[in-house]
């Protein structure tokens, strides 16, 4: 049958399985920088770390380590400047993660050998899944769901409210430096996968998907986790057929339920408005009273 | 009016109590600034403590040296009468509502446990009497039948409730609330200030600051004026003088009692008699209220933003 055809090459098989943890991990943690208005850090350190991976490569470093030391780096020099320095974040990132991108890019145009490789890097193919690849992401998705199950309370208060977590004695700065580091690692490992460009719409779509959909943090990460896996794998699989590169795929489909979840809420909440309403109820985004 | 001075009585001081939080030559700031000096205070159980000042006098910067979240520079902050090092474990804080991410998704219940974080910081769950110590706390504060509503979906004084229920779910000794009467509509104030008499009725240290005098100010027990240092301490009718707030706002402001209650003219420009400015004796009918020009008093031009409600008296 047709539509099977491709589970029929093991490296479909392994994409696919790639597809599934990399989209549930993503998304997972993109629940936490939506709701900390942190989206552009996603993205900035994507490229950041396509920068470290380059790096890796070239000094023949083991590239899953070097990466992810690489983008925590990063973000802590991000964090660095921010608060050392009278720059804002958004300025902060944007000098730190281009430049970081741009030194990849530079080693990478002197040295025309491994352009393949950095190519599946930039926009995410199928084809470059490897059985260690899966290891890894496993492994990231694995300490990721540990850390968050056992500081999950620690992990609520400080991203609804990180100054007042503080004065309740919730250990702040190192909350934000193990989430860095987590975010590093997802993001190397998803890198082959779905592409550095690609990431960051990964990693914000489903959990705002989510978002539209419930008022319930739980609720969120939950359904934030089951549509990121479902854009993911369905992603993929249409990639096969269609032709088109994995990344590009998923986010296009990601960014097609989005549109349909707001078309939906809105409906919702048009339907849903009546006099009763107290003020600002409005602008939940579910509509619903109760 | 919500808290007549006749009770004031309740409040003395038991001399055998000891101080909660005690302030000892507290100089405090961030990185080498010194937005506090020479801070001497002392917070005993049962209190109810007004801290009053313009914006930048270190009233926020005093709570969070309670808090133990900022550097102290010199002097000594003792909470129980031990030396804190880090940390004040022992505080609730109530931030202002307008600091509060609305669109956050997370119920009324979600919110109110949080206070419960740090009693089993790595539990990914909570225990059975936690769960039931805040929902004492919820009934307690009449939300116990909102728990499961997301936290835009409150009237201001119940979302006020929920902030007030999380840090009294922590057990604290003592409560410390950010302005909580800032950015509110008039009911809500009004439901703020008696709940807070309740609870503190009800044995709950409380520490809040404020920047309205006569809405919240005088109804207090007890009041620190602050302007970089403590100017002033004691019961409203002995700390709200002209004198005083000369020192701590830079500014003239007749001070009225009437019937045993103080009234301050936050601005100078309105209630001052033609004569010098002295204060009036009662409160004076309309054909008084018109402005007075400026040009008899050099200071009233300073008024620091202090525009708003010249209220009734309630």
């Amino acid at each position: 049958m047709a539509l099977l055809e491709p589970f029929e090459f093991g490296f479909f098989v392994r994409a696919i399985i790639a597809a599934f943890l990399v989209g549930g991990l993503c998304a997972f943690m993109g629940t936490y920088i939506v709701l900390r208005s942190m989206s552009y850090i996603g993205h900035g350190l994507a490229h950041a770390i396509f920068g470290g991976a380059v790096v890796s490569s070239a000094m023949s470093f083991n590239f899953f380590v070097g990466a992810t030391l690489w983008g925590f780096l990063s973000a802590l020099l991000i964090a660095w400047t921010t608060r050392k320095n009278p720059i804002g974040s958004d300025a902060a990132i944007g000098i730190v993660t281009t430049a970081s991108f741009a030194l990849g890019i530079a080693i990478i145009s002197r040295n025309h050998g491994f352009t393949h490789d950095f190519e599946a890097a930039l926009w995410g193919s199928v084809l470059a899944v490897e059985r260690a690849d899966i290891i890894a992401i496993a492994v990231v998705t694995i300490a990721v769901a540990a850390v968050f199950f056992f500081a999950y309370k620690m992990f609520l208060f400080n991203t609804f409210d990180s100054d007042v977590a503080r004065f309740y004695g919730i250990p702040t700065a190192w909350m934000d430096a193990v989430f860095a580091l987590m975010l590093a690692g997802t993001v190397v490992v998803s890198m082959r996968v779905l592409g550095v460009t690609m990431i960051a719409a990964a990693v914000v779509i489903a959990p705002i998907v989510a978002r539209l959909l419930t008022n319930s943090f739980v609720k969120m990460t939950i359904l934030s986790t089951l549509i990121g896996i479902m854009c993911s794998v369905i992603g993929i699989y249409m990639s096969y057929f269609i032709n088109v590169s994995s990344g590009a795929s998923v986010v296009l489909l990601s960014a097609g339920v989005f549109v349909a979840a707001l078309a939906w809420s809105r409906i919702r909440r048009a339907l849903s408005r009546s006099p009763a309403d107290a003020p600002g109820l409005s602008r939940l985004p579910d509509g619903s009273l109760e | 009016m919500l808290h007549p001075p006749e009770l004031e009585h309740l409040h003395r001081p038991d001399p055998d109590a000891r101080p909660t939080v005690e302030l000892r030559n507290v100089t405090a700031g961030y990185n080498r600034s010194k937005v506090l000096q020479d801070v001497d205070l002392k917070i005993m159980p049962g209190d109810f403590v007004g801290l009053l000042g313009p914006s930048g006098s270190g009233k926020t910067t005093l709570l969070r040296v309670v808090l133990g979240a900022v550097d102290v520079q010199q002097g000594e902050v003792r909470v129980n009468e031990k030396p804190i090092r880090g940390r004040n474990n022992r505080a609730g804080y109530v931030p202002q509502l307008e600091t509060i991410d609305w669109n956050f998704p997370v119920t009324v219940e979600e919110t109110v446990m949080m206070g419960r974080t740090m009693a089993n910081p790595w539990l990914p769950w909570y225990r059975k009497h936690e769960k039931e110590l805040a929902y004492d706390m919820m009934q307690r504060l009449g939300i116990a039948d909102l728990a499961k509503r997301h936290i835009r979906q409150l009237s201001g004084g119940q979302q006020q409730r929920v902030f007030l229920a999380r840090a009294l779910a922590s057990s604290p000794d003592l409560l410390l609330l950010d302005e909580p009467t800032s950015g509110v509509d008039l009911k809500t104030r009004d439901d703020v200030m008696h709940l807070l008499h309740d609870l503190n009725h009800a044995g709950v240290t409380i520490v809040m600051t404020t920047h309205e005098i006569n809405a919240v100010a005088v109804h207090l027990p007890r009041i620190v004026c602050l302007n970089g240092t403590i100017v002033a301490d004691g019961p409203p009718h002995r700390v709200i003088t002209p004198h005083i707030l000369r020192e701590v706002y830079g500014a003239e402001m007749p001070v009225i009692q009437y019937h045993g209650m103080t009234l301050v003219a936050e601005s100078a420009h309105f209630w001052i008699d033609r004569n010098g400015g002295e204060p009036l004796a009662t409160v004076p009918d309309d054909s008084h209220r018109e402005p007075v020009m400026s040009h008899a008093h050099p200071t009233s031009g300073n008024v620091p933003e202090h525009h708003h409600h010249h209220s009734d008296p309630e």
